[in-house]
Protein backbone atom coordinates (compact mmCIF):
# COMPACT_ATOMS: atom_id res chain seq x y z
CA UNK A 1 0.00 0.00 0.00
CA UNK A 2 1.47 3.48 -0.74
CA UNK A 3 1.83 5.81 2.03
CA UNK A 4 2.87 9.54 1.03
CA UNK A 5 3.87 11.46 4.06
CA UNK A 6 4.37 15.17 3.78
CA UNK A 7 6.66 16.66 7.10
CA UNK A 8 6.56 20.39 7.31
CA UNK A 9 8.09 23.12 9.16
CA UNK A 10 5.60 23.72 12.29
CA UNK A 11 3.67 26.94 12.30
CA UNK A 12 5.32 29.74 13.91
CA UNK A 13 8.68 28.23 13.32
CA UNK A 14 10.90 30.45 11.28
CA UNK A 15 11.61 28.65 7.94
CA UNK A 16 14.62 30.72 5.82
CA UNK A 17 14.49 28.29 3.04
CA UNK A 18 10.83 28.79 2.74
CA UNK A 19 11.46 32.73 2.86
CA UNK A 20 14.31 32.34 0.71
CA UNK A 21 11.73 30.87 -1.80
CA UNK A 22 9.65 33.59 -1.30
CA UNK A 23 11.78 35.86 -2.13
CA UNK A 24 12.80 34.34 -5.28
CA UNK A 25 9.48 34.02 -6.19
CA UNK A 26 8.62 37.70 -6.03
CA UNK A 27 12.11 38.58 -7.60
CA UNK A 28 10.66 36.36 -10.88
CA UNK A 29 7.70 38.62 -11.07
CA UNK A 30 4.65 36.46 -9.19
CA UNK A 31 2.43 37.51 -6.24
CA UNK A 32 3.02 34.96 -3.50
CA UNK A 33 2.08 35.80 0.36
CA UNK A 34 3.99 33.22 1.46
CA UNK A 35 6.18 29.61 1.44
CA UNK A 36 7.07 27.36 3.73
CA UNK A 37 9.15 24.33 2.25
CA UNK A 38 8.82 20.79 3.44
CA UNK A 39 9.88 16.90 2.26
CA UNK A 40 7.55 14.45 0.86
CA UNK A 41 8.33 10.73 1.44
CA UNK A 42 6.74 7.70 -0.64
CA UNK A 43 6.53 4.89 1.33
CA UNK A 44 5.57 1.18 0.56
CA UNK A 45 3.90 -0.86 3.44
CA UNK A 46 2.94 -4.29 4.30
CA UNK A 47 -0.80 -3.40 5.53
CA UNK A 48 -3.91 -5.00 5.54
CA UNK A 49 -6.49 -2.55 5.02
CA UNK A 50 -5.79 1.70 5.19
CA UNK A 51 -5.61 2.19 8.83
CA UNK A 52 -3.47 -0.17 9.43
CA UNK A 53 -1.33 1.34 7.23
CA UNK A 54 -1.66 4.93 8.65
CA UNK A 55 -0.82 3.57 12.09
CA UNK A 56 2.31 1.94 11.26
CA UNK A 57 3.21 5.38 9.40
CA UNK A 58 2.26 7.62 12.15
CA UNK A 59 4.60 5.36 14.27
CA UNK A 60 7.66 5.93 11.39
CA UNK A 61 7.23 9.65 11.48
CA UNK A 62 7.28 9.79 15.16
CA UNK A 63 9.88 7.76 15.56
CA UNK A 64 12.38 8.57 12.22
CA UNK A 65 10.70 10.73 9.73
CA UNK A 66 9.67 13.64 11.51
CA UNK A 67 11.56 15.85 14.22
CA UNK A 68 8.55 16.84 16.96
CA UNK A 69 10.42 19.98 18.33
CA UNK A 70 9.97 21.42 14.41
CA UNK A 71 8.20 19.58 12.24
CA UNK A 72 4.32 18.50 11.77
CA UNK A 73 3.54 15.72 9.30
CA UNK A 74 0.72 14.65 7.42
CA UNK A 75 -0.25 11.45 5.89
CA UNK A 76 -2.16 10.33 2.66
CA UNK A 77 -2.76 6.79 1.93
CA UNK A 78 -3.58 5.65 -1.51
CA UNK A 79 -7.32 4.94 -1.98
CA UNK A 80 -7.07 5.62 1.97
CA UNK B 1 53.26 6.17 36.52
CA UNK B 2 49.18 5.62 35.58
CA UNK B 3 48.20 5.53 32.24
CA UNK B 4 46.89 8.02 30.22
CA UNK B 5 43.08 7.99 30.37
CA UNK B 6 41.73 6.10 27.13
CA UNK B 7 39.32 8.32 24.65
CA UNK B 8 37.01 7.01 22.26
CA UNK B 9 36.24 8.87 18.98
CA UNK B 10 33.82 7.50 17.30
CA UNK B 11 34.18 7.43 13.93
CA UNK B 12 30.37 7.19 10.81
CA UNK B 13 30.60 7.14 7.55
CA UNK B 14 31.01 11.17 6.86
CA UNK B 15 33.07 12.12 9.78
CA UNK B 16 35.56 14.21 8.55
CA UNK B 17 37.30 15.46 12.30
CA UNK B 18 37.73 12.56 14.34
CA UNK B 19 41.28 12.83 13.42
CA UNK B 20 41.45 16.21 14.34
CA UNK B 21 39.46 15.20 17.84
CA UNK B 22 42.15 12.45 18.42
CA UNK B 23 45.45 14.65 17.32
CA UNK B 24 44.03 16.91 19.79
CA UNK B 25 43.00 14.87 22.71
CA UNK B 26 47.10 13.08 22.16
CA UNK B 27 48.24 16.08 22.54
CA UNK B 28 46.52 16.96 26.10
CA UNK B 29 47.94 13.95 27.54
CA UNK B 30 44.81 11.19 26.26
CA UNK B 31 45.05 7.77 24.62
CA UNK B 32 42.79 8.39 21.28
CA UNK B 33 40.89 5.50 19.98
CA UNK B 34 38.88 5.99 17.31
CA UNK B 35 35.74 4.00 17.16
CA UNK B 36 33.99 2.29 13.85
CA UNK B 37 30.23 3.05 14.01
CA UNK B 38 29.49 -0.47 13.28
CA UNK B 39 30.96 -1.95 17.04
CA UNK B 40 28.85 -2.29 19.87
CA UNK B 41 31.13 -1.92 22.51
CA UNK B 42 33.78 1.07 23.59
CA UNK B 43 36.94 -0.07 23.91
CA UNK B 44 38.02 -1.78 27.61
CA UNK B 45 38.55 0.83 30.28
CA UNK B 46 37.08 4.26 28.16
CA UNK B 47 36.85 6.97 30.14
CA UNK B 48 35.27 9.13 27.85
CA UNK B 49 34.01 9.60 24.46
CA UNK B 50 33.51 11.86 21.80
CA UNK B 51 31.00 12.30 18.73
CA UNK B 52 33.34 14.30 16.52
CA UNK B 53 32.70 16.48 13.64
CA UNK B 54 31.51 15.72 9.87
CA UNK B 55 28.83 14.96 7.59
CA UNK B 56 27.38 11.43 9.42
CA UNK B 57 25.47 9.59 6.44
CA UNK B 58 25.21 12.23 4.37
CA UNK B 59 23.34 14.33 6.72
CA UNK B 60 20.21 12.57 5.05
CA UNK B 61 16.97 13.57 6.29
CA UNK B 62 18.47 15.74 9.02
CA UNK B 63 21.60 15.81 10.22
CA UNK B 64 22.30 13.41 12.98
CA UNK B 65 18.70 11.98 12.48
CA UNK B 66 19.99 8.42 10.67
CA UNK B 67 23.66 8.41 12.97
CA UNK B 68 21.70 7.78 16.03
CA UNK B 69 20.89 4.06 14.73
CA UNK B 70 24.55 3.49 14.79
CA UNK B 71 25.15 0.06 16.74
CA UNK B 72 27.82 2.37 18.89
CA UNK B 73 25.29 4.88 20.11
CA UNK B 74 23.99 1.98 22.17
CA UNK B 75 26.79 1.76 24.09
CA UNK B 76 27.37 5.57 24.17
CA UNK B 77 23.83 5.50 25.78
CA UNK B 78 24.73 2.95 29.09
CA UNK B 79 27.98 4.89 28.96
CA UNK B 80 26.18 8.48 29.53
CA UNK B 81 23.75 6.53 31.38
CA UNK B 82 26.18 5.38 33.75
CA UNK B 83 27.60 8.86 34.19
CA UNK B 84 30.44 9.00 31.73
CA UNK B 85 31.61 11.85 29.99
CA UNK B 86 30.32 12.21 26.22
CA UNK B 87 31.35 15.12 24.42
CA UNK B 88 29.71 16.05 21.18
CA UNK B 89 31.09 18.52 18.70
CA UNK B 90 29.15 20.00 15.96
CA UNK B 91 27.88 17.10 13.53
CA UNK B 92 28.20 14.96 16.99
CA UNK B 93 25.83 17.49 19.01
CA UNK B 94 23.44 17.07 16.20
CA UNK B 95 23.48 13.72 16.26
CA UNK B 96 23.54 13.85 20.64
CA UNK B 97 20.22 15.96 19.55
CA UNK B 98 18.31 13.83 17.54
CA UNK B 99 19.07 10.70 19.43
CA UNK B 100 17.15 12.48 22.52
CA UNK B 101 20.48 12.68 24.93
CA UNK B 102 20.58 16.40 24.66
CA UNK B 103 17.94 18.66 24.67
CA UNK B 104 16.75 21.00 21.25
CA UNK B 105 17.38 20.45 17.71
CA UNK B 106 19.85 22.03 14.96
CA UNK B 107 18.28 23.22 12.59
CA UNK B 108 19.60 25.51 8.66
CA UNK B 109 21.16 28.42 9.54
CA UNK B 110 19.08 31.72 10.21
CA UNK B 111 20.91 33.27 6.91
CA UNK B 112 20.78 30.31 5.00
CA UNK B 113 24.73 30.69 5.23
CA UNK B 114 27.07 28.19 5.57
CA UNK B 115 29.23 29.85 8.09
CA UNK B 116 33.17 29.08 8.74
CA UNK B 117 34.99 31.51 11.12
CA UNK B 118 36.14 31.89 14.35
CA UNK B 119 33.83 33.03 16.86
CA UNK B 120 33.84 34.55 20.35
CA UNK B 121 32.00 32.43 22.89
CA UNK B 122 30.73 33.21 27.05
CA UNK B 123 31.07 30.32 29.25
CA UNK B 124 27.76 30.39 30.93
CA UNK B 125 28.36 27.44 33.31
CA UNK B 126 31.48 26.12 34.55
CA UNK B 127 30.16 23.46 36.72
CA UNK B 128 30.75 21.00 34.04
CA UNK B 129 33.84 18.86 33.46
CA UNK B 130 33.82 20.71 30.21
CA UNK B 131 34.26 23.88 31.39
CA UNK B 132 35.56 23.24 34.70
CA UNK B 133 38.72 24.74 33.83
CA UNK B 134 37.32 28.23 32.48
CA UNK B 135 36.56 31.13 34.32
CA UNK B 136 33.15 32.23 35.28
CA UNK B 137 32.05 34.09 32.27
CA UNK B 138 35.06 33.87 30.52
CA UNK B 139 35.18 34.79 26.89
CA UNK B 140 36.64 32.17 23.71
CA UNK B 141 37.60 32.09 20.72
CA UNK B 142 37.07 28.81 18.87
CA UNK B 143 36.16 28.52 14.86
CA UNK B 144 33.00 27.32 13.77
CA UNK B 145 31.94 25.85 10.46
CA UNK B 146 28.28 24.60 10.17
CA UNK B 147 25.55 25.23 8.11
CA UNK B 148 22.99 23.94 10.31
CA UNK B 149 23.85 24.69 13.63
CA UNK B 150 21.01 27.05 14.51
CA UNK B 151 20.05 25.43 17.85
CA UNK B 152 16.03 25.56 18.60
CA UNK B 153 13.88 24.92 21.86
CA UNK B 154 10.66 26.39 22.08
CA UNK B 155 9.74 28.66 24.90
CA UNK B 156 8.73 26.26 27.55
CA UNK B 157 11.88 23.96 27.11
CA UNK B 158 14.39 26.70 26.87
CA UNK B 159 13.15 28.27 29.96
CA UNK B 160 13.91 25.00 31.62
CA UNK B 161 17.28 24.01 30.58
CA UNK B 162 17.93 27.86 31.54
CA UNK B 163 16.32 27.34 34.83
CA UNK B 164 18.54 24.04 35.40
CA UNK B 165 21.92 26.03 34.40
CA UNK B 166 21.93 23.51 31.05
CA UNK B 167 23.22 26.48 28.66
CA UNK B 168 26.54 26.62 28.92
CA UNK B 169 28.02 28.40 26.28
CA UNK B 170 26.50 31.08 24.23
CA UNK B 171 27.68 33.07 21.38
CA UNK B 172 29.13 36.68 21.96
CA UNK B 173 28.44 37.20 19.04
CA UNK B 174 25.64 37.02 15.85
CA UNK B 175 26.33 33.64 14.54
CA UNK B 176 23.72 31.49 13.29
CA UNK B 177 20.04 32.63 15.01
CA UNK B 178 20.19 30.14 17.63
CA UNK B 179 17.38 30.92 20.14
CA UNK B 180 19.41 32.84 23.33
CA UNK B 181 22.47 32.84 21.20
CA UNK B 182 23.24 29.04 22.24
CA UNK B 183 26.31 27.53 20.91
CA UNK B 184 26.61 24.26 23.67
CA UNK B 185 24.42 22.67 26.25
CA UNK B 186 24.71 19.71 28.46
CA UNK B 187 22.16 17.13 30.16
CA UNK B 188 20.69 17.41 33.28
CA UNK B 189 23.15 15.47 34.70
CA UNK B 190 26.03 17.67 33.54
CA UNK B 191 28.03 14.92 31.44
CA UNK B 192 26.99 15.05 28.69
CA UNK B 193 28.02 18.01 26.55
CA UNK B 194 27.64 18.97 22.66
CA UNK B 195 28.44 22.31 21.11
CA UNK B 196 28.52 23.73 17.39
CA UNK B 197 31.71 25.66 17.67
CA UNK B 198 35.10 23.17 16.74
CA UNK B 199 37.30 22.96 20.02
CA UNK B 200 39.90 20.47 18.24
CA UNK B 201 40.57 23.15 16.38
CA UNK B 202 41.75 25.46 18.66
CA UNK B 203 44.34 23.92 20.49
CA UNK B 204 47.13 25.56 19.76
CA UNK B 205 48.05 29.34 19.57
CA UNK B 206 49.96 28.80 15.96
CA UNK B 207 46.62 28.51 14.28
CA UNK B 208 44.72 31.38 15.55
CA UNK B 209 43.48 30.05 19.47
CA UNK B 210 44.39 27.71 21.90
CA UNK B 211 40.99 28.19 23.43
CA UNK B 212 39.78 24.54 22.71
CA UNK B 213 42.40 23.21 24.77
CA UNK B 214 40.73 24.50 27.79
CA UNK B 215 37.26 22.45 27.07
CA UNK B 216 39.28 19.33 26.05
CA UNK B 217 41.38 19.08 28.36
CA UNK B 218 38.32 19.39 30.65
CA UNK B 219 37.01 16.35 29.00
CA UNK B 220 40.60 14.44 29.47
CA UNK B 221 40.36 15.58 33.20
CA UNK B 222 37.06 13.79 33.65
CA UNK B 223 37.85 10.94 31.83
CA UNK B 224 41.15 10.29 34.00
CA UNK B 225 39.08 10.50 36.94
CA UNK B 226 36.38 7.78 35.56
CA UNK B 227 39.24 5.90 34.65
CA UNK B 228 41.18 5.72 38.23
CA UNK B 229 37.80 5.03 39.79
CA UNK B 230 36.80 2.21 37.61
CA UNK B 231 40.43 0.72 38.02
Amino acid sequence: MRVTVLVRPKDGILDPQGEAVQGSLRKLGFVVGGARVGRLVDLEVEAADAAEAKAQVERMCQELLANPLIESFELEVEGG
Amino acid sequence: MSLPPKVAVLVFPGSNDDRDAAWALGALGAEAELVWHAEHELPRGTGAVVLPGGFSYGDYLRCGAIARFAPVLDAVRAFAAAGGPVLGICNGFQILCEAGILPGVLRRNRDLEFVCRDVRLRVERIDTPFTARCEPAQELTIPVKHGEGCWYADEELYGELEAAGQLVLRYAEDCNGSVGDVAGVCNEARNVFGLMPHPEHAVDPLLGSGDGALLLAGLVDAARERSLAAA
